[in-house]
């Protein structure tokens, strides 16, 4: 497919809002709320961060302002995970009969566009297909994931947590989208490089109101350079998973749980973690809904045994299982690492402990 | 789309209570028959309780019934105690792998189950029993907590007056009507006759127990491949969707629960996986 790099010009960016909704879709992309920057539903280009950019270091995530761009930042709290897989979904609704009980499902989401999805999350949307589109679908993430449209995002900047590209996910967004914006603003004004990545790219692109690039092709790459030569953290991915699951005795697993409060942060904001639990919810017309929640294997419950306790009862065990899953056994179940170097964990761990060198101490020690 | 984490709704045809925490449910699936594999289990749902693991503890050979044997411990399978013929329950399943059937084919089979253990092999006993003439030696070795605890008696005693299978029977703790043996199944495994070389042994009931089975059996000269053992884990789902039946690199709900002891004994001696 032959693809010539068009501009979008910063005032167009209302018409990409306009021509997503115009086709039913929900926008939901970047917005900044109670000092971080989160994924919502937006209604237009002024629901994004404008001049605001992220300092992330272990344990801290600050906002501060500088400059007019809208997407210079990394990632915030928030994946794009909560869309496709979101933190609370009704499985069904059930109500009593004369004998027994009806089954209800719930309706269809409307189709999505996402805004602003960078390499990090492109890549891991690809490693929860493979969670959920496996060989038993989870239907509400398969019907979420279909209709969507994906504005990706070209990195020009990275925070200090990043670490795509020892995870061979980023910085560079190369495929699993459908357009593709870089940012550039200079003395000619403030506009986008606009890449397209696939079919149903270019037939939206042919309604936008784009030209011609031509200084400007090459800023897809020149963002990624600059993005790339700010990260310093390095994942020692080789042969990471043997070391990894050498190391179930390590006493590093205690030195551990003696910072880790055990409070799941880490497995909320990991745009990969997939677990859930279900819930039970009586209404109060007498329906009874299940509804299906976000779970942690950080919460002692999670591997609760009647008669028996929770098998991973002490923090150490359940560090063990959060970590050993990312980095080793999810190879094993999904024929990939379950980590992509967004460094979500790293910066929103009020302890401060930091992934990275959690498996390079347990890597020494293999 | 089929939605797998929808239950289907299917009527209790029979109730049996078997000891004061448990019951036998038989489930009427003759509209649409049933079809399952010894071993393997389901999700069942008790309208606006909840969703349990439960293992079938029928006859594959009977499709038109589906029949699950439950103890009442907690806010789901108490409830479950009280269901009467007609009550309805959510069935999603089958799940998980079965006993080794055909691998046991030839060989001397020697059941071991301790408590609730019992139900999830007694499939593996109908199919052993209804085609005799593939098995060797059968040995049945089944312990409880009490006598009062013992599930399916009336078929034990009718078990135990076959000349072609041997029943042991025995509980922790004896009571003054109990004129059986009183200790661990592993002291009853170890009097049992068998060819360790060509035997086949599969056991369920809990971990500890499960530990000194197999190493009551490895020493008696059965080789690991040659064991069986069912493993239970905290389920939400058994699509291996919730994560919660993580042990190592494996979903139970998927790759067990019943497991062949060469590929789990090194994770079976890791604490809290
Ligand atoms: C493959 C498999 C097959 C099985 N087959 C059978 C069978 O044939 N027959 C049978 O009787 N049982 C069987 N079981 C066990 C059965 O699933 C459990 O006994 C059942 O799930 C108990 O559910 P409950 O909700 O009634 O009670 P509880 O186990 O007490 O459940 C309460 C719920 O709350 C949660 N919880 C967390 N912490 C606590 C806490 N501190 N106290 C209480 N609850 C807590 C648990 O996660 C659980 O979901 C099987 C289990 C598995 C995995
Ligand atoms: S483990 Fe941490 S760095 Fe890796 S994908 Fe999850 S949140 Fe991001
Ligand atoms: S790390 Fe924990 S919460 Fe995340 S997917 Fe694995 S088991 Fe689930
Ligand atoms: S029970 Fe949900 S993944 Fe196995």
């Amino acid at each position: 497919m032959h693809n010539p790099r068009t501009i979008l010009s910063h005032s167009d960016l209302g018409t990409l809002f306009a021509t997503l909704h115009a086709e039913g879709r929900h926008t939901i992309g970047p917005t900044v709320r109670d000092g971080a920057i989160v994924y919502d539903r937006l209604i237009g280009p002024d629901d994004l961060p404008t001049g605001v950019v992220d300092e992330q270091a272990p344990g801290r995530y600050r906002l501060r302002h500088e400059g007019t761009r809208r997407f210079s930042w990394s990632v915030g709290p928030q994946s794009f995970k909560r869309w496709l897989h979101p933190p609370e979904l009704r499985l069904f609704r059930a109500t009593r009969t004369e004998r027994g009980f009806a089954v209800e499902k719930p309706e269809a989401p409307p189709p999505l566009a996402l805004i602003g999805a960078r390499a990090c999350e492109l890549a891991a949307m690809a490693i929860q297909d493979r969670v959920f589109l496996g060989d038993v679908v989870d239907p509400h993430y398969a019907s979420r994931r279909r209709d969507l449209f994906i504005v990706a995002v070209q990195c020009d900047r990275a925070a200090s947590t990043c670490f795509c590209p020892s995870m061979g996910s980023g910085p560079r967004v190369s495929r699993g989208y459908d357009l593709s914006l870089t940012e550039v603003v200079d003395e000619a004004g403030h506009r986008f490089v606009v890449e397209i990545g696939s079919e149903a790219g270019r037939a939206l692109a042919a309604k936008l109101p784009l030209h011609a690039a031509t200084t400007d092709a090459d800023a897809p790459e020149r963002a990624s350079a600059e993005a790339e030569a700010q990260i310093a953290r390095r994942m020692p991915t080789d042969g990471l998973r043997e070391k990894l699951l050498g190391a179930v005795a390590s006493s590093n697993w205690d030195d551990v749980a003696s910072r880790c409060i055990g409070c799941a942060n880490c497995t909320l904001v990991c745009p990969t973690c997939f677990c859930t639990t279900v819930d039970d919810v009586t209404t109060l017309d007498g329906t009874h809904e299940r509804v299906r929640r976000w779970d942690s294997c950080f919460h002692p419950d999670f591997s609760y045994l009647h008669g028996a306790g929770p098998v991973r009862s002490s923090v150490g065990a359940r560090y063990r299982q959060w970590l050993t899953h990312k980095l080793a056994t999810w190879h094993d179940q999904f024929g990939t690492s379950g980590c992509v170097g967004c460094g979500r964990c790293v910066a929103w761990c009020p302890a401060g402990i930091d992934i990275v060198a959690e498996a390079e101490r347990l890597a020494e020690d293999a | 789309m089929n939605d797998p984490w929808v239950p289907t709704p299917m009527t209790v045809r029979e109730v049996v209570r078997e000891t004061a925490d448990t019951v036998t449910l038989t489930l009427d699936t003759s509209a649409s028959p049933f079809a399952f594999a010894p071993g393997q289990f389901n999700m069942v749902y008790l309208f606006g309780q909840g969703e349990v693991p439960i293992s079938i503890s029928g006859h594959a050979d009977r499709p038109d019934e589906l029949v699950h044997t439950i103890r009442g411990v907690g806010p789901v399978t108490r409830p479950m105690l009280d269901l009467v013929p007609g009550d309805v329950l959510g069935i999603r399943g089958p799940f998980g792998t079965a006993w080794p059937v055909e691998e046991a084919r030839g060989t001397d089979v020697i059941v071991v189950a301790g408590g609730i253990g019992l139900a999830p092999l007694r499939p593996m006993i109908y199919h052993l029993l209804a085609n005799r003439r593939d098995y060797a030696r059968i040995v049945l070795i089944y312990g409880a907590r009490q006598p009062d605890q013992m599930l399916f008696v009336d078929e034990l005693h009718h078990w135990r007056g076959r000349f072609d299978l041997t029943v042991e029977v025995t509980v922790d703790q004896g009571t003054e009507d109990w004129f059986g043996p009183v200790g661990v199944v592993t002291r009853s495994l170890a009097r049992a006759r068998f060819d360790a070389d060509d035997a086949t042994v599969v056991t369920c009931g809990p971990e500890v127990m499960m530990r000194f089975v197999v190493h009551e059996a490895v020493r008696m000269g059965v080789p690991q491949d040659r064991i069986w053992a069912s493993m239970e884990r905290n389920m939400k789902c058994a699509i291996g969707l919730c994560g919660h039946c993580q042990w190592g690199p494996d979903f139970v709900c998927k790759q067990g629960p019943v497991y062949r002891w060469d590929h789990i004994a090194h994770r079976f001696a890791e604490k809290e996986l």
